[in-house]
C-alpha cells in the first residue's frame, strides 16, 4: 500500500472512515454542498448541530443535568446566596457533632459547618473542573490538530510526544509534581492536570482532524486553493471539534474526582482553600463517627460529576447519528 | 506485519527514552532525598555528602540520567535507600500487582460484559436506565471511598472479608481490592459494551441471523456478542498498563505490596532508583500493551492489514 | 462524532484506493489513573472467520482461571502460631518499612528500632516503667574524672549464632558506627569519644582515620573509653541502641548479616522478606533475665496504620502500637481495656525560623508568645487527641520524673490559653509578618493535618480573622526536612521530639543549642548556651538539673519553641495477648508479652 498516508498505530486515533467512504456517496454530497462557494461546507455542522441541538432538547437527562451545572455555576459565584454561614469559621467545640438547628449537615473532625462548607467547596471543585478542562481541550485539540493536519515528520514528533506523558501514570504524576508545590491556589493543581491530561484529547483531536481531512469536500477546497489556515478553521475545524467536546465534558467529571484522590493522598489543594476533595479526604478518615461529614461532600461531588458526564453522555448520544 | 512491527518497535524507542527522562526529571525537581533520611534531625555534613556521593546525586542530572539508563540497560536498576536492590522490590511487587489486575481484569470481562449485553439488548428499559444510574455513580465517586467504605463494610462491620490483604496476596484476599480497582473500568466496560450491542443488533446480520430462525440465545452468543467484543477488547487490553500502574490508592487502602505501594513509598522518600525504575517497567507494559492490541485488531478482525 | 458512520456499510473493496483496509478510530482517555473510556466508533461486519476473537477471550479467562486455582490455596497464614499459655504463642503486631539497613548506628527512626530492641542488648537498658537506665550487659563502670571511663561487661553473653559477646564486639560496632566512610546515620552518638573528628571529620576533610583512638580492649571483657570533654551522664547513654555490640559475622559478611541480622537480644530473627515481613522466635539460649514470654513475633508491614488498626479489630493481627488519631473516638469503644495509652518521651513542639528577620526581630517574642497562648491545647488534645497528647507546660516530658527535670507549669502563663490576652500580645508585637502565620508540617505521615488545623482555628477564632492562621502541608517528608536545613521555612513548622535517652539535656541541647544538630529554628541565646555548658560539666545531677530548668526558663521567655503536648504511646490489642506495655520511647516491650 505504497500510497498510504497514514498507518494505525498505538492507541493513536487512526484515520477513520474516510477512506472507505463510498465514493457515489461522497460525490453526491460534494455536489449538493456547492464546494465553490465557501459557505458550502459550513452547512454540513450547522445541521449536525442543530439536529443534535434538536435532540438534546427533548432528552431529559440532558436537561436535568444542563439544570444541576446551572445552579452549581450560580452557587460557584455566589454562593453566599443560599449559605449565610463562613466556611472557615470552626469550633472545636462542635466537632462531629451532628445536624443543629442552623447546621443541617451537622459538623466536621474540626468543628465547622458542613453545610456551609459544602457550599462553598463547589467553587473550587466546578473551577478546577473547568479550567483544567478547558486547558486540556486548548493544548491538546491545538497538538493533535497540527500534527493530524500537517501529518509526516510533524505527526511523527508530537504523536510520540504525546505517546511520553500518555505512559506517565496520572496519580503518580501527581504526586511527584504537587509534593513540592507550597502555593494554596487551585492554579498548580490545575496545571498538572492539563500537563498529564493534553494527551488524551490530542488524539482524538488528531483522529477527528485526520478523518475530517480526507472528506471530499476538504480535498476540494483545497484543490481550490484554500490556504492552510483557512481549511483549518473554516472546514475542519467544525468537522473535527464533536468528539473533543463529547470527551472534554466527560473528562471534566473525572477532573473534578481526581483533585479529591489528590487530596486523599496528601498533595491536593491547600487550605485555606475550601474544596469537596479536602473535606472528604479528611471526613473520610471520621467516616466511623461522623459518616455525615463524609456524606454531604461525597455527594455533592458525586452529583456534579454525574452530572457533567451525563451532559456529555447526552451530547456524545446526541451526535453520534448510529444510536439515534 | 512483521515491517510493521520492526516499526513499531523502532518508534517505542524514542518514547521510551521520552518518559523515562520524563520522570526522572519529575523525581528530580523534588528535591534531595538525604535529608529525609536522618528523621528529625539534620544529617551531619559529612555523612549526606558522602551519601550524596554514592547516590550519585551530586552529578549534574543529565549525566545522573545517562547512568541510570546505562545501568539500567545491563540489567541493574539501582539500589533503595534501605539498601534492597530495586530489582528485588520489583520481583515482589510485580508478581503481587499481576495477580490484582487479573482479578480486575477478570471483574471487567464478566460483570462489565454481562451486564453490557443486558442493557444493550433492553435499551431504555428500567433496567438499563438502572444500571446506567449505577454505573455513573461508580464513576463518580472516587476510589479511595469506594475503598475505604467497602473495607469497612465487608472487613469490620459484616465481617466477609479480611480487611487487609496478607503479604502472599492470594487471589481471594484480592477479590474485594480487585473490585475496587476495576469499578472504574468495569463502569467503562459496561457502557462500550452496551453502545456496541445496541448499534450492531440492528445490523444486516443480525437481522439475517433472526430471520434464519436461529435461536435467540445462539443470535447473541454467537452473532451479536462475538462483533461487539472488538472494542471491548481493545479497551482492556490497553487498561492493563493503567491498572498496573494506577494502583497507588487501592493497594494503599488494602494493604497490598505491590507496584503502587512501592511507587508511593518511593515517593515519599523520594527514592529516584524506585520510582524510575518502576516506572521504567510500567512504560514499556504499556508501550507492549499498546503494540499487542493493535495487532489484536488484525486478528480480530480480517479486513485489517498493517503495512 | 462519527458523522459520516450512516454511509459506511458493509465494504471492504471498492474504495478510492482499491486498498482492502478499514482504519479504525480509537478514542481513549486516561482519567483517574484506573479510569480509561474508548470511544470507539468502530464499523464491523460479519465475519465468518469471527470465531477467533471469541477463542482468544475464552482463552484469556481460562488462563487466568487457572491461575487464580493455583494461587488459591492459601492457608490461613495470620496470627502467627498457635500457644496455650505456656510460653510458645507467636503474637503477631503492626510494622513499618525500615528506612534505613537494619544496621544498629543506621537506625533513627522507630520501626528499624522496633527490631532493635527485640534483638540487641546494649550496655544499659532502659526500665520499661521509669525509663532509669539499667546495667543490663555492664558489670561496672567506672570513672573518676567524668571523661575517661573503663567499661567492663558481663562474662558469657553470647550472639545467636553462637559467637561471645566481647569488649571487642563493642569497640568494633563503635568504630564502625563512628567511621564517615560506612555512611551511619547516627554516627553523631560517638561524638563525644576522643577521635572522633578523625574518623568522622564533619568539614568534609579526609578521613584520616579508620577508628576512634579513644576506645581501648583491655582485656576479653574490660575496654575503656576516653570523651573529648566532661560528660558526667554519658552512662546514661549507653542504652541507645546505636551503642549495641555486634558479632564478626557482621563485618565479615555483611550482605549476610543485614538479610537476617543476627544480635545477642532475646529474640532471633527467623525470616526476614524486605517490605513484608520479619518474623522473630524466642532465642531460647539468651543469656539475659529478660527472657522472652512469648514464642515470637511476626511484624508485618503495613501501608497504612489505619488499615494496621481496622485488621486489629476484624481479628487478623495481634497489636497495632499506634493508633491513628482517626480511631482514637472510638477506640474506646472497639477495644475496651485492651487499648493503653501512656506517656512517653516524646513532646511536640512549633519551631520559628529565626534565620528570618521577621521573626528574629525585637518585639517578636511576644507576638510568639502570643501564638502560644491563642492555641487551645486543652480542646485539642481532647477532642483531636482524645487525650493521647497531655498540654505541654514545659520543654521536656513527664517521663523523665522531677528529679530527672520535668517540672510542670516551668512554662507559666505562656503556655496558658487566654484570648484576649493572646490577641494583645500579637498586637503589642506588631502582628504576624505579612499578616499571616503559616504552619508547615509534612502530610506524608503522623496525621498532622488534623492538629495543624486545629491549632489554626484556635488563632483564627482568637484573633477573629478567618485567614490568620493556615496549614501548609508540604507532601513529602523528605522535602519537609529539606526546606527546614535549607533554612527555607517562613513561618513555624511542625518540630517533634523523640528522646534518645531519659535525660532532660537530651530535650533541651540539641535542639536550641546554638548550632545543634536539631536546632531546626536556629534559635540562638548565649545565656541559654552558657546554662547548658555549665550543667554539663556538673557532676551533682540534681544541680546539673537546676541549671538545665535555668536554661529552659531563658527558652520560654524569648518563646523559642512553643510547646504544644506531651505525646503519650498509644497501642491495642488482641483479646490472645495480656500483659502489654509500652516502654517511654513508646515502643511495646514485645518480651513481656504473653499470648494465650
Amino acid at each position: 500500500m505504497p500510497e498510504q498516508p497514514y498507518e494505525p498505530e498505538g492507541a493513536i486515533a487512526a484515520t477513520g472512515m474516510g477512506g472507505a467512504m463510498d465514493l457515489a456517496m461522497s460525490e453526491a454530497e460534494t455536489l449538493e454542498k456547492g464546494p465553490g462557494d465557501g459557505n458550502g461546507p459550513s452547512d454540513k455542522p450547522r445541521s449536525l448541530w442543530s439536529d443534535a441541538w434538536l435532540d438534546l432538547r427533548r432528552n431529559p437527562v440532558f436537561i436535568i443535568s444542563s439544570l444541576v451545572i446551572l445552579f452549581l455555576v450560580v452557587i460557584s459565584i455566589w454562593p453566599s446566596a443560599i449559605a449565610s454561614g463562613n466556611p472557615l469559621k470552626c469550633d472545636l467545640a462542635n466537632a462531629q457533632k451532628g445536624s443543629a438547628p442552623g447546621h443541617p449537615f451537622g459538623y466536621d473532625g474540626q468543628g465547622c459547618d458542613v453545610y456551609t462548607r459544602t457550599v462553598y467547596g463547589a467553587r473550587t471543585s466546578v473551577t478546577v473542573g473547568v479550567c483544567a478542562t478547558l486547558g486540556v481541550a486548548i493544548l491538546g485539540s491545538v497538538l493533535g490538530g497540527l500534527a493530524g493536519f500537517f501529518g509526516g515528520i510533524w505527526d511523527s514528533v508530537l504523536s510520540r510526544i504525546t505517546d511520553v506523558f500518555f505512559a506517565i501514570p496520572v496519580v503518580l504524576g501527581g504526586l511527584v509534581l504537587l509534593s513540592v508545590v507550597t502555593s494554596s491556589t487551585v492554579w498548580p493543581v490545575i496545571g498538572f492536570m492539563v500537563l498529564l491530561g493534553w494527551p488524551q484529547i490530542s488524539r482524538i483531536a488528531r483522529g477527528s482532524v485526520i478523518t475530517a481531512k480526507q472528506n471530499d469536500y476538504v480535498q476540494a477546497a483545497r484543490a481550490l486553493g484554500a490556504s492552510n489556515s483557512r481549511m483549518l478553521l473554516r472546514h475542519i475545524t467544525p468537522n473535527a471539534v464533536a468528539p473533543v467536546i463529547v470527551v472534554a465534558t466527560i473528562a471534566l467529571g473525572t477532573y473534578i474526582a481526581l483533585e479529591a484522590t489528590l487530596s486523599y493522598l496528601g498533595v491536593g489543594l491547600k487550605p485555606p482553600t475550601v474544596s469537596w476533595g479536602i473535606d472528604i479526604s479528611s471526613a473520610s478518615v471520621y467516616v466511623r463517627n461522623a459518616p455525615h461529614a463524609l456524606l454531604w461532600p461525597s455527594g455533592a461531588l458525586a452529583v456534579t460529576v454525574l452530572a457533567f458526564i451525563m451532559l456529555g453522555d447526552a451530547v456524545r448520544d446526541a451526535l453520534d447519528p448510529k444510536l439515534r | 506485519m512483521g515491517r510493521y512491527v520492526i516499526r513499531r518497535l523502532l518508534q517505542m524507542i524514542p518514547v521510551f527514552i521520552g518518559a523515562t527522562l520524563l520522570i526522572f526529571l519529575m523525581v528530580n525537581v523534588m528535591g534531595d532525598p538525604i535529608a529525609g533520611l536522618c528523621g528529625d534531625r539534620q544529617c551531619d555534613p559529612a555523612t549526606a555528602a558522602q551519601l550524596r556521593r554514592e547516590f550519585g546525586l551530586d552529578k549534574p542530572v543529565w549525566q545522573q540520567y545517562l547512568t541510570y539508563m546505562g545501568n539500567v540497560f545491563t540489567g541493574d536498576f539501582g539500589t533503595a535507600f534501605n539498601g534492597q536492590k530495586v530489582t528485588e522490590l520489583m520481583s515482589t511487587a510485580f508478581p503481587v500487582t499481576i495477580r490484582l489486575t487479573i482479578v480486575a481484569v477478570l471483574f471487567e470481562i464478566v460483570i462489565g460484559i454481562t451486564l453490557g449485553v443486558v442493557t444493550g439488548l433492553r435499551r431504555g428499559k428500567p433496567i438499563d436506565t438502572a444500571v446506567l444510574l449505577v454505573t455513573l455513580v461508580v464513576i463518580s465517586v472516587p476510589t479511595f471511598v469506594t475503598g475505604l467504605l467497602l473495607q469497612l463494610l465487608l472487613g469490620v462491620e459484616w465481617g466477609w472479608i479480611k480487611p487487609s490483604v496478607s503479604t502472599d496476596a492470594n487471589f481471594d484476599e484480592l477479590i474485594v481490592p480487585g473490585l475496587v480497582l476495576a469499578s472504574v473500568s468495569l463502569a467503562y466496560v459496561t457502557r462500550l459494551t452496551r453502545t456496541s450491542i445496541a448499534e450492531n443488533r440492528r445490523s444486516d446480520y443480525v437481522r439475517t441471523a433472526v430471520a434464519k430462525g436461529l435461536p435467540r440465545r445462539r443470535v447473541i452468543t454467537r452473532h451479536l456478542l462475538r462483533n461487539s467484543l472488538i472494542p471491548v477488547v481493545t479497551f482492556i487490553g490497553t487498561d492493563v498498563g493503567a491498572l498496573m500502574g494506577g494502583a497507588i490508592v487501592t493497594e494503599r487502602i488494602f494493604n497490598i505490596h505491590g507496584v503502587g505501594y512501592q511507587l508511593y513509598q518511593g515517593i515519599l522518600r523520594q527514592n529516584t532508583q524506585t520510582v524510575v525504575g518502576f516506572v521504567t517497567v510500567l512504560v514499556l507494559v504499556f508501550l507492549v500493551a499498546n503494540l499487542l492490541v493493535d495487532l489484536l485488531y488484525a486478528v480480530l478482525d480480517p479486513r485489517i492489514r498493517y503495512a | 462524532m462519527t458523522k459520516e458512520g450512516p454511509k459506511s456499510g458493509p465494504r471492504g473493496r471498492g474504495t478510492r484506493t482499491g486498498r482492502q483496509e478499514v482504519r479504525y478510530v480509537r478514542y481513549r482517555l486516561i482519567l483517574t489513573g484506573n479510569g480509561m473510556e474508548l470511544y470507539g466508533a468502530l464499523n464491523r461486519r460479519h465475519s465468518m472467520r469471527g470465531a477467533t476473537h471469541v477463542r482468544w477471550a475464552a482463552c484469556a479467562v481460562a488462563v487466568a482461571l487457572a491461575a487464580t486455582a493455583c494461587g488459591g490455596d492459601d492457608g490461613d497464614s495470620d496470627g502467627g502460631g498457635s500457644g496455650s499459655g505456656d510460653g510458645s504463642g507467636v503474637l503477631s503486631s503492626s510494622w513499618g518499612d525500615p528506612q534505613n539497613p537494619l544496621e544498629p548506628a543506621n537506625t533513627n527512626e522507630v520501626q528499624g528500632g522496633k527490631v532493635l530492641d527485640m534483638v540487641f542488648r546494649g550496655l544499659k537498658r532502659y526500665d520499661a516503667k521509669t525509663g532509669k537506665a539499667n546495667d543490663m550487659m555492664a558489670e561496672k563502670i567506672e570513672t573518676t574524672d567524668s571523661q575517661n571511663f573503663t567499661i567492663t561487661i558481663k562474662d558469657g553473653w553470647k550472639f545467636s549464632n553462637g559467637e561471645a559477646v566481647t569488649a571487642k564486639s563493642f569497640v568494633d560496632a563503635w568504630n564502625y558506627g563512628a567511621s564517615l566512610k560506612n555512611n551511619q546515620k547516627n554516627a553523631y552518638f560517638f561524638g563525644y569519644i576522643d577521635g572522633y573528628d578523625k574518623a568522622h571529620p564533619e568539614d568534609g576533610s579526609k578521613q584520616t582515620a579508620d577508628t576512634l583512638s579513644g576506645l581501648k580492649v583491655t582485656g576479653t571483657n574490660t575496654f575503656t573509653v576516653k570523651l573529648n570533654q566532661k560528660f558526667s551522664t554519658f552512662p546514661d547513654t549507653l542504652g541507645y541502641a546505636a551503642f549495641s555490640p555486634l558479632p564478626q559475622a557482621f563485618f565479615t559478611d555483611h550482605a549476610a548479616w543485614l538479610s537476617k541480622p543476627v544480635g545477642n537480644g532475646p529474640y532471633a530473627i527467623k525470616a526476614y522478606t524486605k517490605g513484608s515481613q520479619m518474623s522473630l522466635r524466642k532465642w531460647d539460649a539468651y543469656s539475659g533475665t529478660d527472657k522472652a514470654q512469648n514464642g515470637g513475633v511476626d511484624l508485618k508491614v503495613y501501608t497504612d496504620n489505619n488499615t494496621a488498626y481496622t485488621d486489629l479489630m476484624a481479628g487478623n493481627l495481634d497489636l497495632v502500637d499506634d493508633v491513628p488519631a482517626s480511631q482514637l473516638t472510638n477506640v474506646k469503644a472497639d477495644l475496651g481495656d485492651r487499648y493503653i495509652n501512656t506517656p512517653a518521651g516524646i513532646i511536640q513542639t512549633l519551631a520559628f525560623p529565626f534565620y528570618d528577620k521577621d521573626w528574629d526581630k525585637p518585639g517578636m517574642e511576644k507576638v510568639r508568645t502570643g501564638l502560644s497562648r491563642a492555641i487551645n491545647r486543652e480542646q485539642i488534645t481532647e477532642t483531636i487527641f482524645q487525650k493521647t497528647r497531655t498540654p505541654a507546660t514545659d520543654w521536656t516530658s513527664p517521663v523523665l520524673g522531677e528529679e530527672g527535670g520535668y517540672k510542670e507549669g516551668l512554662c507559666g502563663d505562656a503556655c496558658e490559653y487566654d484570648p484576649e490576652e493572646a490577641k494583645k500580645l500579637i498586637e503589642e508585637g506588631g502582628g504576624f509578618p505579612g499578616g499571616q502565620v503559616k504552619i508547615s508540617y509534612n502530610a506524608d505521615t503522623g496525621s498532622h493535618k488534623q492538629w495543624v488545623d486545629a491549632v489554626c482555628n484556635s488563632v483564627n477564632n482568637v484573633l477573629d480573622n478567618d485567614k490568620a492562621c493556615v496549614g501548609n502541608p508540604i507532601g513529602t517528608f523528605a522535602d519537609f526536612r529539606n526546606q527546614i536545613t535549607q533554612s527555607k521555612m517562613s513561618g513555624p513548622f511542625r518540630a517533634g521530639w523523640q528522646m534518645d535517652y531519659p535525660l532532660i539535656q537530651n530535650f533541651l541541647q540539641p535542639l536550641y543549642y546554638t548550632n545543634a544538630s536539631s536546632n531546626d529554628g536556629k534559635w540562638t541565646n548565649k545565656e541559654f548556651d552558657k546554662l547548658v555548658d555549665e550543667a554539663n560539666a556538673e557532676t551533682d545531677q540534681s544541680k546539673a538539673v537546676e541549671l538545665f530548668q535555668q536554661a529552659e526558663e531563658v527558652l520560654r521567655d524569648d518563646m523559642g519553641a512553643i510547646p504544644l503536648w506531651y505525646q503519650n504511646g498509644s497501642a491495642g490489642y488482641s483479646e490472645r495477648l495480656s500483659n502489654v506495655a509500652l516502654n517511654p520511647f513508646s515502643l511495646p516491650v514485645y518480651s513481656e508479652i504473653k499470648v494465650s
